[in-house]
């Protein structure tokens, strides 16, 4: 299954300066396993992601086809063939 | 007048001032945005410095610089994660001690929740010190105002099996066999916001504490309440708060060539917390806190602010500098022992922590 991450422009750089991650994932794979694959090739950016315990990062959301993923099943959510997976900040902080 | 650098760590970036010929120039923000809780400079081996940043985003992390801040370097691995075992997740690094001149490669980081972490690569990554994150207190300590933190760290500077560290709340604990084992070290320190005995084992809520690398054997200590020394490696406290005009602050730094002088910043407490009188003063004692003097000569008269318990530091010239950094996002430099003062900086955002280095 390929899914892609599609990263806002501040983190980019933890990824090569690519502005989209494609990854190439067997079975069924949440969420969670995106980031797995991702910390493989990119362990810079997946700890900006989530922390060591594997929790998304509170101020950071996952939309997964317009809904972010924490209405659907969190780290848990379940990806689709051709799923895209937008990282958007959140709006915060003074 | 000696080279300094100054690394000034904000709740939105760091700043660096650079002292040339009696000029400072201050330049930043580096690392924008991120919260610089720690800031260390190891002159062991040229010179290195290292900063603990967070973003609110993002997380935390520690970044180095071995060209003055020209260029960051982080690596790709988090330089420090809890093993997962823990359960826990890094907060935030409060602190970056280089270790001492015998071991180089050691540098010690103390952070959120409350642990110590040690590197021997000079600081590009770390391990969790598990004999104290493994200690039978930890179900008790509590977090105080800012957190649940390890926020001094105080190597031996001969003898690397040796370190004291403190906490808040938890109190100073100190090992003697490199980490494996630590005790608590509180004797006559008090915790007044615990009525049931007001001078436990463990438990206090220590601001700070500094050591003299001159006479290891020495510290001082600035509690929730209380002010302190210690002239036998922390096996007991005396209190040195008589002449103050308050007990309670945040910061004690002493000088780096003369063992009886140590400096403050007190703030009044605990409903209000304000500079006595609201003036902008830093006490200096030179008789290991027998006595106290009110340093003002260049500073403001009107001064609502605080001086945090990192952003008080001195630098290693003879006479010494020393400097200030305020929540209004002021710095201060002495470089006359604390005699004279000048704004170095203004319109910063909060100063959480400061070092200076000789160049």
């Amino acid at each position: 299954m390929r899914v892609t991450l599609v990263l806002p422009r501040t983190l980019r750089a933890e990824a090569g300066g690519a502005g989209k991650v494609e990854l190439d994932l067997a079975g069924e794979p949440t969420l969670a396993a995106v980031l797995d694959a991702v910390g493989r090739e990119y362990p810079g950016l997946e700890r900006r992601l989530r922390d060591e315990t594997r929790a998304l990062r509170r101020y950071v959301n996952f939309y997964l086809d317009g809904q972010e993923c924490r209405a659907l099943g969190g780290a848990d959510s379940p990806m689709r063939e051709g799923a895209e997976i937008r990282v958007v900040a959140s709006v915060a902080g003074g | 007048m000696v080279e300094v650098l100054l690394l000034i760590g904000t709740r939105k970036g760091l700043w660096l001032g650079h002292r040339r010929g009696g000029a400072w120039e201050v330049t930043g923000p580096h690392l924008p945005m991120a919260e610089i809780y720690a800031v260390a400079a190891d002159t062991r081996r040229g010179l290195r410095l290292l900063v603990g940043a967070s973003s609110t985003h993002y997380g935390p992390s520690v970044v180095t610089s071995d060209d003055l801040g020209r260029s960051w370097q982080e690596p790709q691995r988090a330089p420090i994660s809890f093993p997962a075992d823990t359960g826990a997740a890094l907060e935030r690094v409060w602190q970056l001690a280089p270790g001492p001149e015998d071991r180089q490669e050691v540098v010690y980081a103390g952070a959120e929740p409350s642990a110590v972490f040690r590197s021997d690569d000079g600081g590009r990554s770390f391990e969790l010190v598990r004999g104290l994150w493994e200690h039978p207190d930890r179900p008790h300590w509590e977090p105080g105002g800012g957190g649940m933190a390890v926020h001094t760290v105080l190597p031996h500077p001969h003898d690397h099996a040796r370190v004291l560290v403190a906490m808040s709340t938890g109190g100073v604990y100190r090992t003697a066999d490199g980490g494996h084992s630590w005790e608590a070290a509180n004797r006559g320190v008090r915790a007044y916001f615990l009525p049931e005995d007001e001078y436990p084992r463990f438990g206090q809520c220590v601001h700070k504490v500094a050591r003299h690398p001159a006479k290891p054997e020495r510290f001082f200590l600035q509690n929730h309440h209380g002010v302190y020394r210690s002239d036998d490696a922390a096996d007991s406290w005396q209190s040195i708060a008589d002449g103050l005009p308050s007990d309670f602050g945040f910061p004690i730094a002493t000088h780096p060539h003369r063992p009886d002088v140590v400096y403050g910043f007190p703030l009044t407490a605990d409903a209000e917390r304000f500079p006595p009188q609201g003036r902008c003063r830093v006490y200096r004692s030179e008789d290991a806190g027998g006595s106290w003097t009110a340093l003002s000569a260049g500073l403001p008269e009107r001064f609502y602010s605080a001086v945090m318990r990192d952003a008080l530091c001195v630098d290693g010239a003879d006479p010494a500098g020393v400097y200030f950094g305020s929540r209004s996002g002021e710095v201060y430099a002495s470089a006359d022992d604390g005699d004279s003062w000048q704004q170095v900086a203004a319109h910063l955002p909060d100063v959480l922590s400061l070092r200076a280095t000789v160049l």
